[in-house]
């Protein structure tokens, strides 16, 4: 082959690109605030295998076709990258080598084929523009290399070929290397196998990592010049790198509540509009499915503009249900709601701009300790027949048993009732906070008021530090997660020798150790909606189901159940900051429910409760595990 | 609410107390003194003064602050000491253009009388329960006074007055943390008398008072509707308009003494 220099130069050039490109592009995220844990760097960069072959590729193995791609054109890919490095350019001559590299280029080259019919027709969720020329280029490196590197394994003479062979393979290296190496850290679509990897590595949750779970929202410190993320440079530097891992593969859009009720958000283009941000420029070139309702193109942004000033608009963030569907769908592990609320956090907290009924919401919250304004001295009136132990009076109970904000509410009052009818049969010791019990915070630091979450959290930590009781038991996921996951924050003391629990959970519990007779159950057709606060946020899916099948109930599941459950619209202030749609989520799902011809709905929420009972009737009726338990409870007689 | 480009640099002066939420009894905002600067703020947002007479310590004060102002001004005072003085004084000095109050007190004695007390003591006219403040031009302001069952009624009124701020204005805009916690409490040490009168009072939280029966005489839906909504028709009293301007003096004249206000 005539110019023996030529291609050794190229790579070298193209990976000095690479390198500069890299550094960057580092320095675009490390313009963002300090993480809360720092990682060392080679400890940080070691975990990447592990990671990527668990974690993430257990994600990508949900669609089994692109997993194989993705291995064989990733794993060839990174293969015959080191290899050409070896061989072409260092020059070293060893047929082994030579040869591994044709496999692993044939790898990457059968990768790119599978890309290629992926992309015949591509399904809507994916984004097209410069992603759909990816396989060509995948092609042309995987092909051209080969060609060159024949030579050194011996299939070839050397200096094989004319001035043709010469100058085509030389346009295609340069192609495939500008998409594969300069691309990777100038902001091509490979751009997300150096982001992602790092990302990996560098993860604001590390605790995602090898099957832990971790949900809870992070506390604000409130003595900053700025509350909540104003603009890009708010974020911490590494959740600046997550929204540059994104692959744009819309699995989020796909699971995304809103963006399916025609709200104006679709994680993916909320993603790349905070990629916008940080790289600065404009939405001009995004090729995905724009925000429903908005056209795309008209978004401009830099690292130090206000976000909600012409990148975002404010509606897209309120109309987040934090139902985390977009977060468990990501293959690269990135925080959609984290992201949300802090600049939801910036919008309440310093522009005092929460939509609709959210400044009246927070204001109630604020003075009488409970969203709609009640007088907090009428917090235990259900419970006036029901001959509770406060805990003011006992000091000392098995389970605290927290009622939530249920307690102003008709229709949940029924839940708490029936609950509280399982524990008497089953008796169980336990107790009630009554009027000390203050709203656990969940809608006030889902609408973006850290502070008066902490206050209240605060508070009633400082509360329930008076008394001893082992577990806390609550019909409220919501309640459920800020107790078990985000009130430690606060007040760690208390939490270390407490467990929390989902009734469901304890109410399992309780039918496994017989302290509950129940008859069974024969009304029909059964589904069972899993409470986004619930399963995602908590991980408990077995319990209810397992409660119902102790009652003979064979549940008939919806496609979309388990940690791909729909939201019902009611989570993350939804229902408060109520932006406009083309249909209500509470619909689609009851809609999901209809395809089972399930003629109950079980569900483990009471706020889930109040939306799918929200849809129009004829509708299959919808009640709580508790008070499908409570119906079927045996009572003995004395 | 759209308000005109208000060219004029005017002074206004918010007065704000400490409100007391009707279910809790926590201290917070005034509904109608959050509405007072929510006025202010769109008539004047530069030349907006907030100003308090109490503690400055008062959380409440915050709420106030987290609407997005940069200070507010307390006139610091004993917790027994009498605002009105001043508060008077305070205004003679510094000569605003309208001052803005709450119609009823909602802790202590915040509202109430304070505006007909500052008036009376500044020699100003007094506009109780307005609902917008329209234009202001030449030295005249055109306001929107609040009557019962959504009325309006236009007034001009030349600068300097007092007005009393009616729940049917413009709702107070939410307040935010950032700004709350961060507003400067620009203190004011003042003289002041000790409010004896209060001194000897007992404070009750207010009763409900029994309601009178309500006897229906509509007998169609269309008599409910126009009982729901017509204009009391007070009884008695006349609209004197073209009449000379003597003989409109007497008629008030009379009246005050028929009803015992003159001997």
């Amino acid at each position: 082959m005539i110019f023996e220099w030529l291609h050794p130069l190229l790579i070298a050039a193209a990976l000095a690109l690479a390198v500069i490109g890299a550094v960057r592009r580092i320095s675009l995220w490390r313009a963002g605030q300090p993480a809360e844990q720092s990682i060392s760097l080679i400890a940080g960069l070691l975990t990447i295998p592990k990671r990527y072959f668990h974690d993430l590729h257990d994600i990508v193995e949900r669609d089994k076709y692109m997993a194989k791609t993705h291995v064989a054109a990733g794993g060839g890919f990174v293969l015959s990258a080191v290899l050409i490095i070896v061989v072409h350019l260092f020059g070293i001559e060893s047929k082994i080598l030579a040869w591994g590299l044709l496999a692993a280029l044939a790898l990457m080259f059968v990768g790119g084929l599978m890309v290629a019919k992926r992309r015949q027709n591509p399904p809507s969720r994916i984004s097209k523009g410069p992603w759909m020329r990816l396989p060509k280029s995948l092609l042309s490196f995987a092909g051209a290399f080969f060609v060159l590197t024949l030579p050194a394994a011996g299939v070839l003479p050397e200096g094989t070929g004319g001035w043709i062979l010469t100058i085509v393979l030389t346009a295609l290296i340069i192609w495939g290397m500008g998409e594969m190496f300069f691309g990777m850290t100038w902001g091509g679509p490979m751009k997300h196998a150096f982001a992602g990897a790092l990302h990996l590595a560098f993860h604001r949750r590390q605790e995602r990592f090898g099957g832990g779970r971790s949900t809870g929202l992070k506390p604000v410190d409130l003595g900053q010049d700025i509350l909540g993320v104003s603009k890009p440079t708010d974020f911490k530097w590494n959740q600046l790198l997550g929204f540059d891992a994104c692959v744009q593969c819309g699995r989020c859009e796909a699971m995304c509540p809103a963006f399916a009720a025609g709200q104006p958000l679709n994680p993916k283009k909320l993603i790349q509009d905070m990629v916008v941000g940080l790289a600065g420029g404009t939405d001009a070139n995004y090729a995905g499915s724009p925000y429903p309702g908005k056209d795309v193109g008209s978004a401009k942004g830099g690292p130090t503009q206000i976000i909600t000033e012409g990148l975002v608009d404010p509606e897209t963030l309120w109309s987040c249900t934090t139902c985390r569907a977009c977060v468990e769908e990501c293959p690269m592990m990135i925080e959609h709601v984290d992201a949300i609320v802090d600049m939801r956090r910036f919008l309440t907290m310093e522009k005092g701009n929460t939509p609709n009924k959210g400044a009246e919401v927070l204001d109630n919250i604020i003075a009488t300790d409970n969203p709609n304004g009640y007088a907090p001295a009428s917090r235990t009136n259900w419970a006036a027949d029901q001959n509770l132990a406060v805990m003011k009076d006992v000091k000392e109970a098995d389970v605290l048993f927290w009622v939530s904000d249920g307690a102003f509410d008709m229709r949940s009052q029924r839940i708490l009732r029936s609950f509280v009818k399982l524990l008497k049969a089953a008796n169980v010791d336990f107790a009630v906070l009554g009027d000390e019990e203050l709203d656990s915070g969940d809608v006030a630091r889902r609408l973006g008021d850290d502070a008066a979450f902490q206050s209240l959290a605060k508070r009633n930590i400082e509360i329930m530090s008076q008394y001893k009781f082992k577990r806390i038991v609550t019909t409220d996921p919501h309640a459920y997660h800020c107790l078990r996951n985000e009130y430690a924050d606060f007040g760690g003391d208390l939490f270390k020798n407490v467990e929390v629990l989902h009734h469901t959970t304890f109410l399992n519990e309780l039918v496994q150790q017989g302290k509950l007779k129940l008859d069974t159950f024969s009304g029909g057709t059964v589904t069972y909606h899993d409470p986004c606060y619930l399963g995602r946020y908590n991980g408990e899916y077995e319990a209810p189901r397992e409660l119902l099948r102790s009652l003979g109930i064979e549940v008939a599941e919806m496609e979309r159940s388990g940690f791909r459950s729909r939201c019902c619209g009611g989570g993350g202030g939804a229902p408060i900051t109520d932006i406009p749609g083309e249909r209500r989520i509470a619909d689609m799902r009851m809609e999901d429910v209809n395809t089972t011809g399930a003629e109950l709905v079980a569900v483990g929420c009471q706020q889930c409760t109040a939306m799918l009972e929200g849809v129009v009737e004829p509708r299959p009726e919808v009640k709580d595990i508790a008070e499908i338990l409570a119906d079927q409870l045996i009572e003995e007689v004395h | 609410m759209q308000h005109k480009q208000i060219s004029q640099n005017l002074n206004v002066v918010s007065l704000i107390s400490v409100g007391k939420h009707p279910q809790s009894g926590r201290e917070r905002r005034a509904e109608q003194d959050g509405r007072a600067v929510e006025l202010g703020m769109n008539l004047a947002s530069d030349n907006l003064t907030v100003l308090h007479a109490g503690d400055p310590q008062q959380q409440a004060l915050r709420s106030y602050a987290g609407m997005g102002l940069k200070s507010i001004r307390v006139l610091q005072l004993d917790s027994a000491a009498d605002a009105v003085a001043p508060l008077g004084n305070y205004l003679q000095q510094h000569g605003p253009d309208i001052v803005l109050t709450g119609i009823r007190a909602e802790s202590g004695e915040s509202s109430g009388m304070v505006p007909y007390q500052l008036a009376e003591q500044l020699g100003w006219p007094l506009v109780p329960r307005i609902a917008d403040i329209v234009d202001v031009k030449d030295g005249v302001a055109e306001v929107l006074q609040a009557l019962p069952r959504g009325q309006r009624r236009a007034l001009k009124v030349r600068l300097p007055f007092v007005a009393s701020v009616d729940n049917a204005a413009q709702e107070a805009r939410q307040s935010a943390y950032g700004p709350a916690s961060r507003a400067l409490m620009d203190l004011q040490a003042v003289e002041s008398a000790t409010d004896d009168v209060r001194a000897a009072w007992e404070e009750a939280p207010a009763r409900k008072r029994p309601k009178r029966l309500k006897v229906v005489k509509a007998k169609t839906a269309a008599e409910r509707f126009k009982a729901a909504t017509a204009k009391s028709q007070g009884d008695g009293g006349k609209v004197m308009k073209n009449e000379p301007a003597a003989e409109q003096a007497q008629a008030i004249f009379d009246l005050l003494i028929e009803e015992g206000v003159l001997r």
